[in-house]
Formats: structure tokens, sequence, C-alpha cells
């Protein structure tokens, strides 16, 4: 360990001599354990697009991102804790994708790099591709760039690092993987005539249920209007991909997510209706926090 | 020095449309019911009467030597002249000269279209995409399913009639966006909050995901009982296994997926699966406006950004010169354009090279060698476009901007200093030094290498005749002894003027293929030490016509037009159709991009039969295909 890396690690309240502190460090076990991880994050040898190409860049000798401490990038998502996701992500990518990040084990990151990962970018419009790859898995840090550079691409993974060291073992509701017992795996899309996010079933078979009556998609598409978004009326529910990280919007656990819980809350097992509960309740915590935390500023 | 490229390429022009001429004449002498001129404004070549298509094709290629089918797509023609679904055929010979363009149309309500593919193979994926996107049924194709997109998806995207989730409106730019427009997630618009939509009968109880059954039927899932009774000769009772590599592996050069059938370890059938990035550019194109598709195309092969953006730029160049106003780009436009082009080769081959080690084992080591003289490259790149990787820098009619008087590069800061360098010295250095001694590098340390040698030589071989029935292109054609390159077969720009060879190897194995890259950058490098003095002597020209930026909105005539570059991985294409309303919003009817990596991975089962599973991945390493532009 080297002399910097100490003082770093260094927790003011305890002093330590001058002549000692090249040696010595008093720290908590919780900020030990954040550095050790953040300064060996193994990314997913995973490629998507034009982004892939950017990241080999960045993992090549001139960016080279090992300095960095993403030392090795492993070809199994059960070695990895860092999913760079690289490109496009389309419909029937997502399946793969979602299921690979259901493979990594936890703590685990997810980093969309580029506009396609985080939006859709240029083909946000196109009939095959997934408008941002937080719709379906929860994204902690976004790159822009179309592909981002090699130095975007650092300044978000040290963004990464930043945010690890932010994350406390004593602070159990802060993430999902301090609280107790294994956290729920993401939903895996379908693909039927579209993609079929699990997670909205219910809206689904109420739009067809609208169908049926005779309001047609083309009615509804209609009454929606196409380009006239300012005088439109929002629909009821706007889906909450987000369930935790830096960017989660404050419509947390709206109605498409609450559907989700609940059917699995009706399930026979208390153990895990106990635990969805105190998951959601923390939740709540979360957010009256930062709802204070954006009064006091 | 402009009037002398005009005069070399005048006559052969002339005498080239003679022979095509030619050919269109006497098929219509010899199928008087089944062949007819295309009269329509702005189109060329035959329609072929669909019922007659396979004796027709097989007179073109047979009688007329049109051996090698370039490229063959669908236009759906809804609301023109003619409502239907014409499949557009592009047949060229292989000892050079224009193509051969025959069309055969459909009715839209019950399209069918017979298949081609015993005719040309390579035709097999084109026609799947066909159905796929257009919903044309090929009669006589063998494995017809979908390919871009899953089993089970709702409609057919490409025919004008079927709208995306985030439809807004036919053409940009959109009102919501200008003039005035307010801008708005595209999410509020959906019910759904996703890119999706549902068909208004869908029933969620009749769920299945059959993607993966439909894939799978046909190839021996399971034990099949019969072969363990039998036997095989050694007394061994043996059953083939099927095993899935993809989309994500580390070795596919991105979401690629090959389904394999395996006895042993040797391959019984492969089948290539993509779709895993099927970004749309072609229904987005026919949203965007002319100009709008550039930067697109440098995300079809993103390697190669600068090759896809002359293509286009011809392709559309080619349907502009029928205007009136219409200025050919000056001479300095294309110098610079042909300066990137072969840069981009040099960059694409290293690469390739580079990752073909990667797939045989030597895990990012030669990678890194051949990156290091790829990123001094890009600078070049960053320096005159503004972006390493999504140059966009050609336009219609030049390119985008001269080449700058100083290179600056914040990366790998000096010092912490921005390197500030002079452009031409930096190039100079490059053309005349780096890259030389980087390829020689590659050379010295890879041609000779024992375990190279032993891993390509007389692996994965393609013959001649095989190569040119499929369609491929590019260094896997040229590597099976076809001296086949657009640049002198239908020669575009000013590679007429330039010396250079094309290069063959004879035995169409990996390591061919191989030596081959290693040749044409070699010959690369010739051209761009030609380039560089023409580079200085025109320097401070203009590169545009008039000097003039080009037209936002270029007024394209009506009509079709086929342009197409030796694009270092292959002949790209562009197929572009015009429907050209002059009031009103300029746009591509049709945008098709004839991708080589796409067509070259129709030979790849074949290549791989009965060899062992690891030659696969370096099999298909030595395709060098790049996804972005196989699922476009």
């Amino acid at each position: 360990m080297s002399e910097l890396e100490l003082r770093e690690l260094q927790d003011t309240e305890f002093p330590i001599p001058e002549d000692l502190q090249n040696t010595i460090a008093i720290t908590s076990l919780s900020r030990l354990y954040s550095w050790s991880r953040r300064s060996s994050l193994w990314p997913m040898l995973f490629g998507l697009a034009c982004c892939a190409i950017e990241m080999i860049g960045t993992a090549a000798s001139r960016f080279d991102f090992s300095r960095f401490g993403m030392e090795v990038m492993r070809a199994t998502p059960r070695q990895a804790d860092l999913m760079i996701v690289s490109g496009t992500v389309t419909k029937k990518m997502i399946v793969p994708i979602v299921r690979l990040y259901n493979q990594m084990p936890e703590p685990k990151y997810v980093l969309a790099m580029g506009a396609c990962a985080s939006g859709g970018g240029p083909f946000k419009e196109g009939y095959s591709v997934v408008s941002g790859v937080d719709k379906y898995i929860p994204t902690d840090v976004y790159v822009p760039g179309c592909p981002p550079t090699p130095q975007a691409l650092l300044h978000g993974l040290i963004t990464l690092q930043k945010l690890i060291d932010g994350q406390s073992l004593a602070r159990m509701d802060d993430v999902p993987w301090y609280g107790v017992g294994p956290s729920e795996p993401a939903p895996v899309p379908i693909l039927g005539p579209d993609i079929i996010d699990p997670r909205q079933m219910e809206l689904i078979r109420q739009q067809a249920e609208r169908a049926a009556l005779g309001a047609g998609k083309a009615a509804e598409r209609a009454a929606l209007g196409a380009g006239k978004a300012a005088e439109r009326a929002l629909p009821d529910v706007i889906v909450a991909s987000n369930t935790r990280g830096l960017e989660a919007p404050e419509t947390v656990g709206t109605a498409a997510t609450g559907v989700a819980e609940s059917e699995a809350a009706d399930g026979e097992d208390p153990e895990k209706a106990r635990r969805i509960a105190k998951r959601l309740e923390a939740r709540a915590r979360l957010a009256a926090r930062r709802a204070a935390k954006q009064g006091g500023a | 020095m402009t009037e002398v490229v005009a005069e070399a390429k005048g006559p052969e022009r002339e005498e080239n449309l003679n022979t095509a001429e030619a050919g269109y004449q006497s098929l219509k002498e010899r199928f008087p019911d089944a062949v007819s001129d295309d009269a329509r404004e702005g189109y060329s070549g035959i329609l072929v009467d669909a019922t007659h298509l396979p004796e027709v094709a097989t007179a073109i290629r047979d009688e007329l030597g049109y051996d090698y089918l370039s490229s063959a797509t669908a236009v759906d023609h809804l609301g023109l002249e003619g409502e239907c679904l014409e499949m557009v055929y592009h047949a060229y010979r292989t000892s050079g000269g224009p193509a051969l363009v025959f069309k055969a149309q459909t009715d839209r309500s019950a399209a069918e279209i017979p298949s081609v593919t015993p005719v040309w193979p390579g035709a097999d994926f084109q026609e799947r995409e066909a159905w796929d996107l257009f919903g044309i049924q090929f009669p006589g194709h063998p494995n017809l399913k979908r390919i871009l997109l899953w089993e089970g998806f709702d409609g057919h995207p490409l025919r004008k009639d079927w709208r995306e989730p985030y439809y807004e409106e036919e053409h940009k730019p959109f009102d919501s966006r200008w003039p005035g427009g307010k801008v708005f997630r595209a999410e509020e618009t959906n019910l759904f909050g996703k890119n999706v939509q549902y068909p208004d009968d869908f029933d969620l109880g009749q769920l299945a995901d059959v993607s993966d059954e439909a894939l799978y039927s046909g190839l021996g899932l399971g034990v099949n009982v019969e072969p363990l009774a039998n036997g095989s000769s050694n007394g061994l009772q043996t059953d083939t296994i099927v095993v899935n590599m993809g989309p994500h592996h580390p070795s596919t050069h991105g979401v690629f997926r090959m389904v394999t059938e395996l006895r042993g370890e040797t391959i019984h059938s492969l089948e290539p699966v993509m779709g895993y990035l099927h970004r749309n550019h072609e229904k987005i194109g026919e949203r965007n406006a002319w100009l709008h598709n550039m930067p697109f195309t440098d995300r079809l092969d993103y390697i190669s950004s600068m090759g896809n953006n002359l293509g286009y730029a011809l392709a559309v160049e080619q349907l502009m010169s029928r205007g009136a106003r219409y200025k050919a780009p000056p001479y300095r436009a294309e110098v610079i354009r042909v300066l990137m082009a072969e840069l981009t080769r040099i960059v694409n081959h290293l690469w390739a090279v580079g990752f073909l080690l990667n797939d045989l084992g030597a895990f990012f080591t030669p990678m890194l060698y051949a990156n290091n003289t790829r990123e001094k490259i890009l600078d070049v790149f960053e320096a005159a476009a503004g972006s390493r990787l999504m140059c966009n820098y050609m336009r219609f009619g030049g390119v985008y901007k001269d080449i700058p008087e100083r290179l600056r590069s914040v990366a790998n800061l000096v010092n912490d200093k921005i390197r500030d360098l002079d452009f031409m010295q930096f190039l100079g250095e490059l053309v005349r030094d780096a890259i030389p001694r980087a390829i020689d590098e590659l050379d010295d340390l890879l041609t000779e290498n024992e375990i190279l040698r032993t891993r390509c030589e007389g692996v994965g071989i393609l013959p001649a005749e095989t190569a040119i029935a499929y369609s491929t292109a590019g260094p896997l054609l040229r590597a099976s002894g076809v001296a086949y390159d657009v640049r002198r077969a239908e020669p575009y720009s000013i590679y007429p003027d330039l010396d250079f060879a094309v290069c063959t190897r004879p035995n169409g194995d990996i390591y061919d293929r191989y030596l081959i890259r290693i040749d044409e950058m070699r010959e690369s490098v010739k051209i761009l030490k030609q380039i560089l003095p023409l580079l200085e002597q025109t320097a401070g020209q203009e590169i545009m016509p008039g000097g003039k930026p080009g037209a936002y909105m270029p007024r394209v005539p009506v009509g079709e037009a086929y342009g197409r570059v030796e694009n270092p991985k292959g002949e790209l294409g562009y197929y572009v159709v015009s429907a050209g309303d002059p009031k009103g919003p300029q746009n591509p009817w049709r945008y098709h991009i004839r991708a080589t990596s796409f067509i070259n991975l129709t030979v790849l089962g074949t290549l791989c039969q009965g060899h062992k599973v690891a030659d696969v991945v370096t099999i298909l390493g030595s395709i060098d295909i790049v996804l972005g532009e196989v699922d476009r």
C-alpha cells in the first residue's frame, strides 16, 4: 500500500503524529471495505456496439484503465462486479443482459456507456431498440458521448469509485446488498409480439381489455396525439425502473413496480413478504432523507 | 488535373454502359414475355416477371457471366407508381464492369417471389432479411426464418404502413423539434413508458417465447435415439450435441451468436444467429433527411467510419448528378477522401490482425501492438473531423472541412501540455515511417510464428467458386484467389490515377486471409505515399464545389442509385431510392445498406463444417465482421 493511499484512508477523527502518517492509518471497517472494493473493480468483458471499441481503447496501453484498479476484465459475469453497458441495447439483447446482470454476484454496479445505453441515443426511435438500459436494470453511472472518448469513460469509472466510497456498511438501507437476505433478481423480459417487461403484465392486460372494449391501439394513439406532448396529459403511470442508485427519480415505487411487489407479497412465503416490506420501508426512508436533504439545500 | 481524370474515366464508362445494355437487350430477346425495361423515371435495369425469375437468373449467371450477386434487397412502393413490393438485384461480373440490375415485383397483400438461392447461394441471408423486414415469401428458400428480429415479432417493420412505437411523423425534421418545437421525452407518449406496442388482440395467456425454439428446431436437440441404437463404425455409441456460443461471448466480435451441432469436437453444422444489434438503420434512414444519414453511416462498421461515409456520399452523388445544378466534388476533396479511406483500411486491418491473434489465444498482447499505431491514425481523424471514431466527415460534393494545419491532441498529455504538432508533418511521418514500421513489426512477429502457422494453414478453406457463389467480398474473396476489388473493377474517386495492386492469395485458408491483410496494408501505404504530394500540391484549393458548404437539405432527383466502395471489410454498397417531392421534405424513400460483414457471414456455416470447435472462433476472426454492420 502506497503512502498516498494510506493518507486517503486515514480518518481525520483520530489524529496520528506526522511522522507516523506514512506507516499507520486508523480508519473504519466500512471505509476500508469500500476502498478495497473500489480499487479492484473487475468489469465484465462485454461489448455491445461502437462504444465497445472505445472501451477496448480505454483498456489498451494508451489510456490503460488498470491504472485505476480495473485490472482484469472477466468474460464471465460470476467474476465481475461492474457491467459496462457499452453500446445500443436492443430488445433482443436486453434478455441476455438482464440474465447476465442477475448472474453477477453482489455488490454489483452498472455503468451505461454512451448515449444509446443511457437513453437510446441516435437509435432511440428504432423499433427494436431499448431506450436506455435503465428501463430494465438499475444503473449507477451514465457516461455521455457517442461514443464517449476514453477520457470520458475513465471519468465515469472514477465517478463510480467515488460512489462506492460513499457507500457504507453501517447504513444498511443505502444499497440492497447490505440489507437482509439476497436481493430480488431483475425480472427477465420476454420476447413476445414486442418485448414484455414482466413488471408491466397488469398494464398490458388492461390495455388488452380496453382494446376489447373498442378503444384500440389506433384510438389510443389518436388520443395521445403525436408530436404535441406539451398539450397532452401525461399517462397516469410513469415507470420507475431505477429502484436504487444515484439517479433514482422521485417517482420510486409507482404503480408498475408496486404491482410486481404486491403480487409477490401475496405469495405464501412470509419471509419473502417481510423482506419486501422491509425494503419498501427502507426505500421510503431513503426518499424522505433525500427530500430532507433537498429541502435543506 | 481534374480534366485529366474526367477524360480517363469518360470513354471507359460509356463502353461499360454498353455492355450492360447489351445484356439487357439479349435478355429481352431471350425472354420476350418475362423481361421488360424498367421505364420509370430515374430507374434503370429490367423488370422480370416473378414467375420466370429462376430461369432469367440462371441465364444471367450462366449465359451473360454475371456470376457475382452483390445485393438483393426489397423496396416497398406503397403509394408510388405501380404499388407493389419489389426485389432489386445487382449482379456483377468478377472480371469487372458495371452492374446488371434486375427487379421482380409482387403484390403487397400476398407477397411471394421465387428464391434465387439455387442460382446464387449468397442471396440466402438477404432474402431472409427481406422476409423479416418486408414480409416477402421466397418459395425455394432452404431456411426462410426471421433473421434480424425474433420469431413471433408483430409485423414487418420496413413496410411503409408499419409504424414504430415512438412514431411521430413520416419525415424529419419533426414539428415537435423544429421550428419552435418543444422537446419532450418519447416515453411520455407511450402508455408503457417504453418503446413497445402490442397488437390489439394480444392475449397474455398465449404468451410464449418461441424465438429459441424456432432456432433449435431442425438441430438435434436432446438425445436422438437412432444413432445411439445403431452405433457408429468404430462401435462407439454417439450422438450429436448442440452447443450455443454467444451472444455474450468474448470471441464473437460483438453480440453475435452461433449455434453449433457437434459430433464429438467436430462441427457438424453451424448456424449464425444475429440481430442482437439490430438498430433499425434503414427505418430511421427513411425518416431522416439525406444528410441526416451521414452520421448514421459512421455507426455501421464503426471501425471504418470514413469508408462508410464515402460509400454513402458516392451513392447520393450518383442520384444528385442527374440534377441540373450538380457539380462534381473538387479534386482536393477526392484526394482527402482517398487519404481518409486508405488510413481507415490500415486502421481496420490492424484491428483485424490483432483480434485474429486474440482468437488464436494470444490474449490481447498482439492487439496492444496493433492498437498503438491505430491510435496515431485516430489522432489524425480527430484533428480532421473532430472525433476519433465517428468521423461524419464526408459530405455530398466533398468533405466537411479541409485538413487542419495543426494537430492538437489532448490524449496522452506530454508534461501536462496538449501536444501541438504540424499536421502534415505528423501525417508524413506516420505514412513514411510509423505505419510501415508497425506493419513490418507485425509481419516479423507473426507471419513465421509456428503456432500461428499450424493453427491457420489449411484451416477454413474457401475455394474461389464458393467464395463467388456466396457473394463474399473483400479480403475474404481475394484470399481465395479472386482478384476482385471495387477500386479496380468499377473505379471511383481518383483511384484510376493511383498505382496500387489488387492483392490476392491462392489458398483461401485462414493464413492467407491473415497475409492478405498485411499485403493490403502495404498497398495502402503505397497509395498514401502518392497522396501526400497531391495534398501538398492542392493545398488551399476548395473542398466543396464553389467553396460553399453543402446544402443542409439537398434536393435529390427522383430515381434509384447503387453506390459502392471497397471498404476494408469488402464491398460496401448503398442502394438509395428517392421519391423526390420537390416541394415537400427531401428524404430517402429507401435507404439500404449492402453490408459486407452480413453477407460474408452467409458462408460461415459451410466454412466451419468438419472443423473443430476451437477453429470456429478463428475462422470467424479471419472473416473479420463487425456487428454494427451485420445487424444494422
